[in-house]
């Protein structure tokens, strides 16, 4: 990371997000599905953003965009190259800075071909720019006049992706990008953020595949409960226990079948039922009486970041 | 595009096999039930030249051909249908294909503009109820909704008589010309004038139901992954609207709408009896009420074919606007 003097293109801080749910007839409750999340990310980067599926992953792509249900509440603070990222701001950059790459083909309208679709809503279409990103990706000229149901799941990805380049976002955030898709399609895939990262450009990838975010990620940033719980260089991981932070993220490479292939007890708390101090105590085999009163605040260590008392 | 056309053309013929068979399935069963009822056609056309004698009944129903065996009457009337002899009226006194054709004209334009209006009204509200979803302008259109859809159409139309009509005098009172005026002479503004009440109360009828379908449909369509991903790449409000909202709420509301002619049949028969209008639906409860057995089984069949029509439509129409339906029918 030699650009860390260049100041990160985004900047989440102390992020939490919460839904007003009702809770019987009449009472509401609030229901924190994300709680105190940090993470930078500069330009000429993959970040890889990994935990399990269904644990909030997703919404911190909407947060970021700023596209979330009304009833969320969110707090903290989110920097855009500097610029507090504000619901104006957001709703200007939506779609031209930062760009979405959603997960699968159910995020194309199955009324509108695939051309158009791509093309977007803003005027003048970039059609010619749409075309050679098409070409390039391999999909054949009359894909275009296609309607989504037509396409295969690799070809949806490839149009999915061409959204991204033909809007020519300086931040890309790919949710979940390869379930589904055979080793050859993933790594092509994988390819392609690669080389935007390589242009300069900043790929956050949301994911709940570790092999996948060590493959191609050049830092990774494990998400668990509802926050990130340590940040390292991608490196770390290929090393192991020894040079990662967090008893988590330790418990994570163990369980990998081509490490020790061992799980821990216990499951991650749900939202609405998250344990006081730290989010990982319950399960944690070092925690102190300490990790069960107070939240642990981030903290940079060798070289990343962790969110423990104990990590040395 | 050659190919669309040819698997439209099959669809075409598809659906109308099917009619077929159903407008002659529906001729079986309205004849047999015909036949089982209490109703007397020779003593409904006695009625009408006054007294007979026992003997002169007999020669009626031979010359009708009532002696014979129900399976024999209903080929013998089938063969006159298909001949385009549908029977003489007994109320009206002439052939039932004249008084159809006649009145349908009147019935048409009717349900033509009630139908026009509830798709239109009750296609927006729902829009509008459903991009606003929980806003005061949901919450109220919805329950307008609910009070119209539990409301029964002839009760409406009483009140609006009494208000309109009665006590503010903006719409006649009935018919659809003025009364002792010739059908030459009458303008196309006396026309729509007289057609006005009738076709209000009759949209009123039937908008609740596709208002309430397309705001359900377009709050779906709302919380979709397809429209969660336009808004990450900057779509909102009237755009977000035309390029995704309209596009996949449009077709269950025109089929919705299209299948509804039944109910709008069913209710131009009770908007129709209300206003006094001179309309099949009129017609088929005077039909009912005199015994006009020929008449009755001509709506009746022709109401079926109405009906059918409607559903082919909405058929047709799917495969048309949908790409995913077109490819699976193929």
């Amino acid at each position: 990371m030699d650009n860390k003097q260049n100041p990160p293109i985004l900047e989440v801080d102390n992020l939490s997000i919460s839904f007003q749910m009702y809770d019987g007839r009449f009472d509401q409750k609030a229901l924190q599905i994300i709680s105190e999340l940090n993470i930078k990310i500069y330009a000429g980067e993959i970040l890889a953003i990994a935990g399990s599926s269904g644990s909030g992953k997703s919404l911190l792509a909407s947060a970021i965009l700023g596209i979330l249900p009304n009833n969320a509440t969110v707090t903290g603070k989110m920097c855009y190259n500097g610029q507090m990222l504000t619901p104006k701001l957001q709703k200007r950059l939506r779609g031209t800075e930062i760009a979405l790459v959603p997960q699968s083909v159910d995020f194309l309208d199955p009324l509108m071909q695939v051309g158009t679709q791509a093309d977007g809503h803003k005027k003048p279409f970039p059609t010619q720019k749409r075309r050679r990103f098409f070409q390039r990706f391999g999909l054949p000229s009359g894909i275009e006049k296609c309607y989504p149901f037509q396409l295969s799941g690799g070809m949806a990805r490839r149009v999915l992706v061409s959204t991204a380049l033909i809007a020519d976002a300086q931040l890309i955030i790919a949710d979940e990008p390869t379930p589904g898709m055979g080793l050859e399609q993933a790594l092509d895939t994988l390819k392609m953020f690669r080389e935007m990262a390589d242009d300069k450009k900043a790929v956050i990838l949301i994911t709940h595949d570790i092999d996948l975010a060590f493959a191609v990620a050049d830092r990774i940033a494990v998400f668990y409960a509802g926050t990130i719980v340590e940040t390292a260089n991608a490196h770390d991981f290929q090393i192991g226990p020894v040079a990662l932070r967090h008893p988590y993220s330790k418990a994570l490479w163990r369980a990998l079948p081509q490490n020790e292939f061992e799980s821990i007890a216990g499951v991650q708390p749900y939202a609405g039922n998250l344990p006081k101090g730290c989010l990982f105590a319950p399960r944690c085999k070092c925690k102190t009486p300490r990790c069960m009163q107070e939240s642990p605040p981030l903290r940079m260590l060798r070289g990343g970041e962790v969110r423990c008392f104990c990590a040395k | 595009m050659k190919n669309t056309v040819k698997q439209i053309v099959l669809l075409f013929l598809k659906n109308s096999i099917r009619m077929l068979s159903l407008l002659f399935a529906v001729s079986i069963i309205s004849f047999a039930l015909v036949s089982v009822s209490p109703i007397d056609p020779v003593q409904q056309y006695i009625m009408g030249i006054g007294p007979v004698s026992e003997e002169q009944r007999a020669e009626i129903e031979a010359y009708w051909g009532l002696d014979r065996p129900p399976v024999a009457r209903y080929i013998r009337w089938l063969s006159a249908l298909f001949r385009g002899d549908f029977g003489t009226s007994l109320l009206y006194r002439r052939p039932v294909t004249e008084i159809i054709l006649e009145r349908f004209q009147n019935s048409l334009v009717l349900m033509l503009c009630a139908w026009g209006v509830s798709g239109i009204i009750g296609f927006s509200l729902g829009c509008v109820m459903g991009m606003n979803q929980g806003k005061w302008q949901d919450r109220l259109f919805r329950k307008l909704c609910y009070f119209l859809s539990s409301v029964p159409t002839f009760w409406l139309g009483l009140v609006f008589l009494l208000l309109f009509s009665v006590r503010l005098g903006w719409f006649p009172v009935g018919f659809s010309t003025p009364i002792g005026m010739r059908n030459s002479e009458v303008r196309i503004w006396q026309r729509l004038h007289h057609l006005a009440l009738p076709a209000f109360t009759l949209s009123l009828m039937s908008f609740s139901d596709i208002a309430l379908h397309t705001r359900q449909k377009m709050i779906d369509v709302m919380n979709s992954a397809y429209v969660l991903f336009a808004r990450a790449r900057g779509e909102f409000g009237w755009t977000l609207f035309v390029r995704h909202g309209l596009r996949n709420t449009l077709l269950p509301a025109l089929t919705l709408q299209f299948a509804s002619f039944a109910e709008l049949f069913g209710g131009s028969v009770l908007a129709e009896n209300v206003f006094s209008y001179p309309g099949l639906g009129s017609a088929v409860s005077a039909a009912g009420l005199h015994s006009d057995v020929p008449l009755l089984l001509g709506i009746t069949l022709f109401s079926t074919l109405f009906v059918c029509i409607g559903n082919m439509t909405a058929n047709l129409l799917y495969g048309v606007i949908d790409p995913k339906i077109r490819e699976a029918q193929s």
